[in-house]
């Protein structure tokens, strides 16, 4: 999924990295503990979170993820997005909560492979998808 | 370490929240520019930083160093904090000291050392309770 699209199925403001749309994104994790984000390294991706301090966009750099998603329109503190900015992070803010969000982009094929059709419910437990 | 070993230093803040991970992402991009492989830049990054935050939210900062030879990588985090009063407790995922406020600020689940463990070819922690804490991540790159 590109960028661009995870932006419209959010109704999502772009604080910035207007330019970087066109990435493609090919996995998300929604979470609040960036320990949690740090022990499921996986592709470049998609964090969803409801966190506003730079230690979020310090996660996404040493995790080589490209785009983050602030969750319930929040609004993160000065120098937030222009750090974000000097290394090149896609920041996007919407007012959905952080369920919805995740729920949004997860029935529109984000994080899940491709033969992998509709929605399944597992029973594992896994909750970083 | 060899003496063709390259070295790097860096002040870790233990004063400031805000600045804990910044040697993390400068050692990321020096690890790039060296052109170190990206998988290794990956795990080092992530058990660095976690090391870093420890650094920032148990122990009042310090020092870390990078030693870069042709066939290995060595992370040293070196503290005056606390020490470590019980390691194998602390290694637990889960298990942690820090308080409510280091959690609404992301950290604090527990998950720091376990990760660095997992996230390193070897990892060597050395720590005396009132003297301070050093931690080793080692890397194979061959
Ligand atoms: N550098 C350190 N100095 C003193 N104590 C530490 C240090 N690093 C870790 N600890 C102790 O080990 C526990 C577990 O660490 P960790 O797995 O990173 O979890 P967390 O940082 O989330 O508490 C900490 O809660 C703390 O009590
Ligand atoms: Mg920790």
């Amino acid at each position: 999924m590109k960028i661009s699209e995870a932006a419209e199925i959010l109704n999502a403001v772009v604080l910035t990295g207007g330019d970087k749309l066109d990435e493609e994104v090919h996995s998300a994790c929604g979470s609040d503990m960036m320990s949690d984000v740090l022990a499921y390294v996986k592709d470049q991706g998609v964090l969803l979170t409801g966190l506003i301090n730079v230690q979020v966009i310090r996660t996404l750099l040493m995790m080589d993820m490209n785009c983050v998603v602030f969750v319930r329109g929040k609004v993160p503190p000065e120098g937030i997005v222009e750090f974000a900015e000097e290394n090149g992070v896609v920041v996007l803010q919407t007012k959905l909560p952080m369920f919805e969000a995740c729920g949004r982009l997860y029935c529109a094929g984000l994080g899940r492979r491709e033969d992998e059709g509709a929605p399944e419910v597992k029973d594992e437990g896994a909750d970083h998808e | 370490m060899n003496n063709e070993a390259l070295h790097y230093h860096f002040d870790v803040d233990g004063a400031s929240f805000a600045n804990a991970g910044r040697a993390s992402v400068e050692t990321k991009k020096l690890l790039r520019q060296i052109g170190v492989s990206p998988d290794v830049i990956r795990r080092i990054s992530v058990a660095m930083y976690e090391g870093e935050i420890n650094m920032v939210i148990h122990a009042h900062g310090g020092d870390a160093d990078v030693y870069i030879t042709e066939d290995t990588i060595l992370i040293q985090l070196k503290d005056v904090g606390p020490g470590i009063r019980n390691v194998e407790e602390a290694m637990k995922e889960g298990f942690s000291t820090a308080p409510e406020n280091i959690r609404a600020l992301g950290f604090g689940a527990g998950m720091g050392l376990p990760n660095m463990k997992r996230y390193s070819d070897d990892m060597h922690i050395d720590t005396k309770v009132g003297v301070g804490t050093t931690i080793e991540l080692w890397y194979r790159l061959k």
